[in-house]
């Protein structure tokens, strides 16, 4: 018996990219407000498990062709090259630098290597859950 | 490198050339391409008789380990040359005999002799070195290679047993000698032995020096297979008979003896000494002379006989201790012990020796070694029951062989310690005399007992395996040797005294002869009618009677229960052991991880008690509390009622519930306390764990699904409980001894100015302490990682099968 879960799936196409809007508000803030890049990841994959719940696994996968293993493996090259790149300028490993810049459109906005920091955990959160859920999920 | 130094290692150089000697020179027997080594030595160390007799010791020192004191000194002196000249002598003698003894066909010469010569170079470092540790090292090898050669015929059962028990008592015996050895070398901060014996008075009161003591005898007993772990010498006779004949003789088991003679100058002034040593001595030459009576097998007896000689050379050496007692010159006749040891030291290494290969021939020429099987060979093997004769007489101690000789010098030792008026002796002492003389008339019977039931007698060829015939003139030559040494020290014994026995002995007691003692040996052939003459009178005599009439009392042996025995408790302690260490382990260790936990746990609870309770470290201050809210009241009542809930519950699924309360109450409790990252972080991460909590639950087996309340045990429960209190004791301890500030001020002064941040948590994570992130984030992927791997690898397996 197909059921038919048009509900379902209709709200969470809109509810998808409410949750990730706010999760890369968690993630942006996360330097000046609660948030970061572990709660952001975490909210992200929130949002991709709601897609699980209202598709099916084929279906998601289609849709967002990412190989979550790989996507841990690129949030740890992240998190370890801003580290490194410290070294390039003669201070400590995961020394990070910072400055104010006026940015088109932005206007004044401060730009800070942790950031690129942050996408690594985020990268590599993201890529965690994702890969436990579809391999359970996936596993009969 | 000096020649001496080399000399002592060459058998080692030699044996790695063996090998390839072996496989390419295959026309020879590879004996011939050995043999002249150890004559090449013998007559090297024969040059430092006149050397040492005129100058004293010769030394030569090579660094080995310097930073650690510890150099391969070699030093010959009169002790370390009688011995050198044994080992080189009776080596070069045996490896003819093996020659003609090993088939070049059917046996495996090549680790024969490899084994072989190690043993020769590790017995001349141990006799010739003067550093406790090279000595040590030395005699390990002697341990092993002895180990080596004993389970030589590895495929036979009783070879392996033989060679294992001898492995595991010897070097028990070593250990114990290193032992001994270090606290040696702690007490003086030296390795050398003759640093060790100039400050001997004066570690003598040294509450350790008993203790080195006793464990430095404890390896020369093992060695020397003194009572009672005299055990493993009969089961080495599975060996090749020239290795009983060198090892078992004259070499290996006499470097007990040596070791006993060489710290003779650190201890023997120790009354303990003179009573351990003289009266194990006396009591492994009077067990090895009984025992020795019972034996059916021609070397099983020879064995016992080594045992209970090895005990009188022993039983000397200790009585000879008391001489250090007595330094006035005129009479010092305990002196006489120690050269009568060193006498019968020589005298036993010959004949034993030439018995030995004695009974290799019987063997080789009868296909047995048994006395019931055997007899009358003498019209058949003329020769071998001369050199037999030659050496059970000599070893009986009759006139006019060296045996002779040696017996009656150690009568008269024995006889001396009546004399004695310390430590004891002259309650006790008189034991010595009695239980010599019983010794001596056993040792009378199985020497009579060797020759006669052996060559003389019916022959009963339907028993033997082959016919009977004299061995081959190369075979024969060795034990020849051995017995014109036999006579020739027995008619002319004082060629050994100016050269040999008096070096030795003022090696053994140098404090003696330092004292300007005059040393003058000289052994009479007849001394008069003296108490020895008649006590050797009443061995012949009680020796026949005894002989004549033993059908009689043989089968007393038989009655005596066999739990008496040493081998059984030997058999049985080894057995006992690993059956209780198998027992011990599976108890403790029976597979469940509640056990585990239980231990674990205890461990926890007991080690950090007993922190508490010995630092006094419980305290209690409540000067710096904050004040207890209502919602902090109530959220605790919840954490509570759903952590009870958890414990009782009946179903699974309530438990789990109950998790997630907890989990969502925790992170109440981080709202209040003001930490908003952790809140969002536990709300998140609650959720998805309670989810894979579900998840479990649902693929539990249909099978044991049963809902049951979760069993009450007392121990998990005293366990549980336990944890708990001194966790919060902990706690509370730790919460009220504040020793220096946080550090958080740092944080919050600089988290804007230095990091360009604002939420100081999220600034930590990524800026003041980024490397936990970096590798928190490593353990998520490695967590990941583990979950696809375990998942997949499991399905494709699956689907392979």
């Amino acid at each position: 018996m197909k059921s038919n879960d048009l509900i379902l799936q209709t709200t969470t196409k809109i509810a998808v990219f409410i949750i990730l809007l706010f999760s890369l508000h968690i993630f942006f803030a996360g330097h000046y407000y609660p948030g970061g890049g572990f709660v952001g990841g975490l909210l992200t994959s929130g949002a991709l498990v709601l897609l699980l719940l209202a598709f099916d696994i084929k279906t998601v996968a289609n849709s967002l062709p990412f190989n979550f293993r790989i996507m841990i493996a690129i949030g740890l090259l992240f998190a370890i090259g801003t580290g490194a790149g410290a070294l390039f300028f003669n201070v400590p490993f995961l020394t990070h630098a910072f400055d104010y810049f006026n940015l088109p459109l932005l206007g004044k906005t401060s730009l800070h290597t942790a950031v690129l920091f942050d996408i690594g955990v985020y990268l590599c959160v993201v890529g965690a859950t994702m890969t436990i859920i579809q391999t359970i999920g996936g596993s009969e | 490198m000096s020649l001496l130094h080399f000399s002592i290692i060459a058998p080692l150089i030699l044996a790695i050339f063996i090998p390839f000697l072996y496989k390419k020179v295959k026309a020879i027997h590879t004996g011939w391409l050995i043999v002249w080594l150890p004559a090449l030595l013998f007559i090297y160390f024969l040059q430092f008789l006149p050397q040492i007799q005129n100058q004293g010791a010769v030394e030569k020192t090579v660094a080995w380990i310097p930073s650690l004191g510890i150099d391969f000194t070699a030093y010959v002196d009169g002790l370390g040359l009688l011995f050198a000249l044994l080992i080189t002598g009776i080596g070069t003698l045996v490896v003819l005999y093996s020659v003609f003894y090993l088939d070049k066909t059917k046996e495996n010469l090549g680790h024969f002799y490899v084994y072989l010569l190690m043993f020769m170079a590790a017995m001349l470092g141990v006799v010739l070195s003067d550093n406790l540790i090279v000595l040590y090292v030395f005699w390990e090898l002697t341990s092993f290679s002895s180990f080596l050669l004993i389970g030589f015929w590895n495929h036979k059962e009783r070879s392996r047993y033989g060679a294992q028990k001898s492995m595991l008592l010897t070097v028990f015996g070593g250990l114990s000698m290193l032992g001994g050895f270090l606290i040696l070398s702690l007490l003086t901060e030296s390795f050398s032995i003759r640093e060790i014996i100039s400050q001997a008075g004066s570690i003598s009161t040294e509450p350790l020096f008993i203790v080195a003591l006793i464990l430095v005898l404890l390896g020369a007993f093992t060695k020397s297979a003194q009572f009672p772990f005299h055990i493993w010498l009969p089961d080495a006779m599975e060996a090749p008979t020239p290795v009983s004949a060198y090892l078992h003789s004259a070499t290996m088991v006499k470097a007990g003896i040596y070791l006993v003679a060489r710290m003779s100058p650190v201890f023997a002034e120790q009354g303990l000494w003179l009573w351990l040593v003289g009266g194990i001595g006396l009591l492994t030459l009077f067990w090895g002379s009984i025992n020795a009576v019972k034996q059916t097998d021609l070397k099983a007896i020879l064995a016992f006989s080594t045992i209970s000689q090895l005990g009188l050379i022993m039983s000397l050496l200790g009585v000879g201790a008391a001489a250090l007692h007595y330094d006035y010159l005129l009479e010092n006749f305990y002196m006489g012990a120690t050269v009568a040891a060193v006498f019968h030291l020589i005298n036993h290494a010959t004949f034993k020796g030439s018995l030995f290969m004695v009974a290799g021939i019987v063997d080789h020429e009868t296909g047995t070694r048994d006395i019931r099987k055997l007899g009358g060979l003498i019209q058949l093997m003329p020769i071998t029951a001369t050199i037999a004769f030659i050496g059970t007489f000599s070893m009986a101690g009759l006139p006019p062989f060296n045996g002779f000789l040696s017996k009656e010098m150690f009568f008269t030792s024995m006889v001396n310690v009546l004399h004695l008026d310390i430590f004891n002796l002259e309650t006790w002492g008189v034991l010595f005399p009695v239980i010599a003389w019983i010794a001596s008339v056993f040792t009378f019977i199985y020497s009579m007992m060797l020759f006669f039931k052996t060559f003389t007698g019916k022959l009963q060829s339907e028993k033997l395996e082959k016919k009977p015939h004299e061995a081959p003139i190369g075979m024969l030559v060795p034990p020849i040797i051995l017995g014109a040494l036999v006579i020739v020290f027995g008619f002319f014994p004082n060629i050994l005294s100016q050269s040999v026995l008096e070096p030795v002995a003022s090696s053994i007691l140098p404090s003696l002869v330092d004292a300007g003692h005059e040393m003058d040996i000289h052994i009479k052939f007849w001394h008069g009618f003296n108490p020895e003459l008649f006590m050797t009178l009443g061995v012949i005599l009680f020796g026949i009677i005894l002989y004549k009439t033993m059908e009689k009392w043989i089968p007393i042996y038989g009655k005596i229960p066999s739990f008496l025995a040493f081998n059984y408790v030997y058999d049985a302690g080894l057995k006992q052991s690993e059956k209780g260490a198998n027992r011990l382990t599976n108890f403790y260790m029976n597979g469940s991880i509640r056990h585990y936990m239980v231990y674990i746990f205890i461990s926890f609870i007991g080690f950090l008690t007993y922190a508490i309770v010995r630092n006094q470290a419980f305290l209690v201050d409540t000067s710096n509390l904050a004040p207890i809210g209502l919602y902090e009241v109530v959220l605790s009542l919840i954490v509570v009622a759903a952590s009870i809930t958890i414990l009782v519950a009946k179903s699974r699924l309530t438990s789990i519930i109950a998790l997630g309360a907890v989990g969502y109450t925790v992170a109440l409790f981080f709202l209040l306390f003001r930490a908003p990252d952790l809140v969002l972080t536990q709300l998140v991460i609650e959720t998805v764990s309670v989810a894979l909590f579900l998840l479990a639950f649902y693929h539990l087996p249909k099978l044991n699904r049963k809902e049951e309340r979760m069993g009450f045990k007392v121990t998990n429960a005293i366990v549980a409980l336990g944890v708990g209190v001194i966790v919060t004791l902990i706690a509370l301890s730790a919460h009220s001894q504040k020793l220096f500030d946080s550090i958080s001020k740092y944080y919050v002064e600089n988290t804007a100015d230095k990091a360009g941040g604002g939420n100081m948590v999220n600034v930590i994570l990524v800026d003041f302490r980024g490397f936990d992130t970096m590798f928190e984030i490593a353990v998520l992927g490695i967590a990941a990682l583990g979950v696809y791997g375990m998942i997949k690898l499991r399905l494709s397996r699956r689907r392979n099968e």
